[in-house]
């Protein structure tokens, strides 16, 4: 066990699968030398080599475009996006090529690739480098897509998502990097030091795609969150004084239904809680899931708490983020129903 | 200021639309033997002259000339000429498949058949070709049995894409040849990236990747060239410059202003322009290419200079959009012709021994498709449980896909 921040245990994943296996190499916009923009493969390149941790052009679908091709030869690339904002160029590399490789070649090929973008707000980066974008991917079959809320997580579903035989979507809440961030931006940030999810195992763990966790147990409401949002609903679910269970879903595509289905019958009440912009976003899958399969339970309408249906604007920052007294307040509403 | 005024909007077009006269003669086509061949090693700068040129080397009496003249044995060039004839034997009778409702669709090579012939050739059978939807030829030149490939256009028991796929869309790992897409151009940099894998792991085996003149418009082209010059990757870039993109000439996609493989040069990457229906040329410019990525010389990019004589697909009438006799007047005519008369030139062939061939691969296609429609042709399937459509989406089918599937064979009468 070691103190990690979820830099140090992206890192510490990283560093683990490129001494396990030759073929996982790293590549992508400043990874290499200088070890990347946020750290997270700092020493990489000197531990593993020039060969296995590098510098790629800026040229997002054509670093996708490469890995798929390392991939279909047999590779496991790890593909470093340095924003999610910047991702959109490779779209049609990972929603026409690597979601759909296996499919298309009746299982021939497929591409073992895993793309890590930093996401999501709260740095005052406007709308380049700040957004969400989970919901336009996990509408694409064939991909799958991860957000971790620690750094514990954060390390064991990096490994499994390299290990991993199908495309993954690996997004990293930046805001959490240093510390669990719970919206309420005007205290004194906090460390992950002394936080139980900072102690991080040194060797290999793998946590499974497809697995939630219960963030906080609770009898009175269910909340659905990932990534930043888990701070989010622990913080509002104490304030509020709400006796709520808060499901870290860890990865949402594939879903961890059965996790939400038990939660939600035993509470009989849900909120849906995400950063990305509401419309079409993965908060309403989740609503309609809910309500197809926990109706006859639910003593409320499921609500939802996101960012508005605006481009980030930088300025307007907490205005826009989904802290913890839109989330309480929103209790208070499913509570009052 | 001389020539200031209002501003002109240049909209390229083609030479010749129905109606007109095709007339050739402003191609600038250098002699046959006329190009020198570089050290496999030289710069991209050393290529210049091979960029904006035309490598040739059968001259119009069918007699190979000049340094690049691979010297090929009349063997082997039999060979050529009988896969080349298989490959339109075979694009004659699966468009005619297509017109008798047997197949959707279908996409022919005819003019085209000497380039993916001789590169393939020209390439190891285990290097990895990312090609196009015109390339039909890299399979049938690597033995793949003729009932497979129609199989995969009948989408019977025999598509290895379990009906999936648009037909020709093939895919044949164990053949070197990669799954294709069907959406343009993403091929080229997956290429590279399979060459980068190879080189990686020390393999010895290359990567070629193909594209056309119109998708060589994409940022994929760009972006191929890049890596591939970035990180010196084992790989063939070839663009078939086949002159047109369904109905858009190959000025709109920038041919009009310089030659597709003069962008090579800027990327720091050799470019070869080489007349694509002389056998001989492609072949050596092939295995020029080749012989530099397996020596970690880096890439190269050939431009195939040809012509589509066929419609883009049966979807197609060109009729509509191009001069009716521009593949007659093509000035470098029919790769097969010119390879036949290469071969009666130099005594190795004659017209009764080609008849016979032609024939030979007539049957050969006639009875491949025999067996392949003994299992079943498009329409009277399908040939695959459709359930199985649930299956490859991931590894392991999660949860939210085995429900669908079972909402599936729940309905009533659901064909199978």
């Amino acid at each position: 066990m070691s103190r990690m921040n979820m830099v140090q245990a992206l890192n510490s994943a990283l560093d683990v699968k490129l001494a396990g296996d030759p073929d996982v190499l790293v590549f992508g916009e400043d990874v290499g030398f200088f070890g990347g923009v946020f750290r997270v493969t700092e020493g990489l390149q000197q531990r593993h080599g020039e060969g296995r941790v590098f510098d790629a052009p800026i040229a997002e679908a054509g670093q996708v475009a490469v890995a798929i091709g390392m991939g279909a030869y047999g590779l496991r690339p790890v593909v470093e996006c340095q924003f999610a904002d910047y991702i959109y160029p490779a779209f049609d590399q990972i929603v026409s090529e690597a979601a759909r490789l296996r499919y298309r070649s009746g299982g021939e090929f497929n591409a073992p690739i895993t793309i890590r973008a930093p996401y999501g707000g709260g740095i005052f980066g406007g709308q380049t480098h700040s957004q969400s974008p989970e919901g336009l991917f996990s509408h694409v079959c064939g991909l799958k897509t991860v957000i971790p809320s620690n750094p514990y997580d954060a390390k064991g579903l990096l490994i499994s998502a390299i290990e991993d035989d199908d495309p993954v979507l690996f997004f990293e809440p930046k805001r959490l990097y240093a510390g669990p961030f719970d919206g309420h931006h005007e205290r004194p940030a906090v460390s992950w030091d002394g936080h139980s999810k900072g102690d991080v195992p040194t060797g290999r763990y793998a946590i499974p795609l497809g697995e939630a966790a219960i963030a906080r147990e609770g009898g009175d409401l269910t909340i659905l969150a990932y990534g930043t949002m888990v701070h989010v609903a622990l913080a509002a679910a104490e304030e509020t004084g709400i006796d709520a269970e808060v499901i870290d879903l860890r990865t949402i595509v594939p879903l961890d239904i059965a996790a939400i289905e038990a939660s939600v019958r035993k509470t009989g009440r849900c909120l849906v809680v995400h950063e990305a912009t509401r419309t079409g976003g993965f908060g309403a899958e989740l609503s309609a899931l809910v309500q197809e399969r926990c109706f006859h339970w639910l003593e409320a309408p499921i609500l939802r708490v996101t960012g508005w249906d605006t481009p980030y604007p930088r300025e307007f920052e907490w205005e826009y983020f989904p802290g913890p007294q839109r989330v309480g307040a929103a209790i208070r509403r499913v509570m009052a129903e | 200021m001389d020539g200031e005024g209002t501003l002109r909007l240049h909209i390229p077009g083609a030479r010749f639309r129905p109606g007109d006269r095709p007339d050739f003669s402003y191609l600038r086509l250098p002699p046959a033997g006329a190009a020198p061949r570089p050290p496999v090693d030289a710069p991209a700068i050393a290529t210049r002259d091979l960029a904006f040129g035309l490598v040739r080397t059968l001259d119009d009496d069918g007699v190979a000339v000049g340094e690049w003249n691979p010297g090929l044995g009349a063997d082997e060039l039999v060979r050529g000429l009988r896969t080349m004839a298989l490959v339109r034997a075979f694009d004659e009778r699966m468009f005619r498949a297509q017109r008798q409702g047997k197949t959707p669709f279908y996409m022919k090579c005819t003019g085209e058949e000497a380039v993916a012939t001789a590169q393939t050739y020209a390439l190891r059978p285990d290097d990895m070709c990312f090609a196009t939807y015109r390339q039909q030829a890299i399979l049938v030149a690597r033995g793949t049995p003729l009932d497979e490939m129609m199989g995969q256009i009948y989408a019977n028991a025999l598509d290895p894409t379990k009906g999936r796929q648009l037909p020709v869309m093939y895919t044949a790992k164990s053949r070197g040849y990669f799954s294709q897409s069907g959406n343009l151009a993403t091929q080229f940099p997956q290429a590279v990236g399979w060459a980068m894998a190879s080189a990686y792991r020390r393999d010895t085996r290359i990567a070629s990747g193909w594209i056309g003149d119109g998708a060589s418009a994409e940022g994929d082209f760009h972006q191929a060239l890049v890596f591939a010059s970035v990180h010196r990757a084992p790989v063939v870039l070839n663009l078939v410059n086949n002159q047109w993109a369904i109905s858009s000439a190959q000025s709109v996609a920038g041919g009009e202003e310089s030659t597709f493989a003069s962008r090579a040069i800027g990327y720091g990457i050799p470019g070869v322009r080489v007349d694509g229906n002389d056998y001989l040329a492609v072949f050596a410019a092939s295995r020029w290419a080749a012989e530099r990525a397996r020596s970690n010389h880096g890439p190269t990019l050939i431009e195939h200079f040809t012509y589509r004589a066929a419609p883009h697909s049966t979807s197609d009438d060109p009729a509509r959009y191009r001069a009716g006799d521009e593949w007659e007047r093509w000035p470098l005519g029919d790769p097969i012709a010119r390879l036949k008369l290469h071969l009666v030139r130099a005594g190795a062939w004659d017209d009764g021994r080609h008849s016979a061939m032609l024939r030979a691969v007539e049957a050969d296609v006639a009875e491949a498709d025999a067996r392949a429609q003994a299992l079943g042709v498009h329409g009277d399937g399908p040939h695959h449980d459709p359930l199985t459509m649930f299956d490859d989406v991931y590894k392991d089918m999660p949860w939210n896909l085995r429900e669908q599937r079972d909402e599936l064979a729940a309905l009533p009468g659901r064909a199978t």
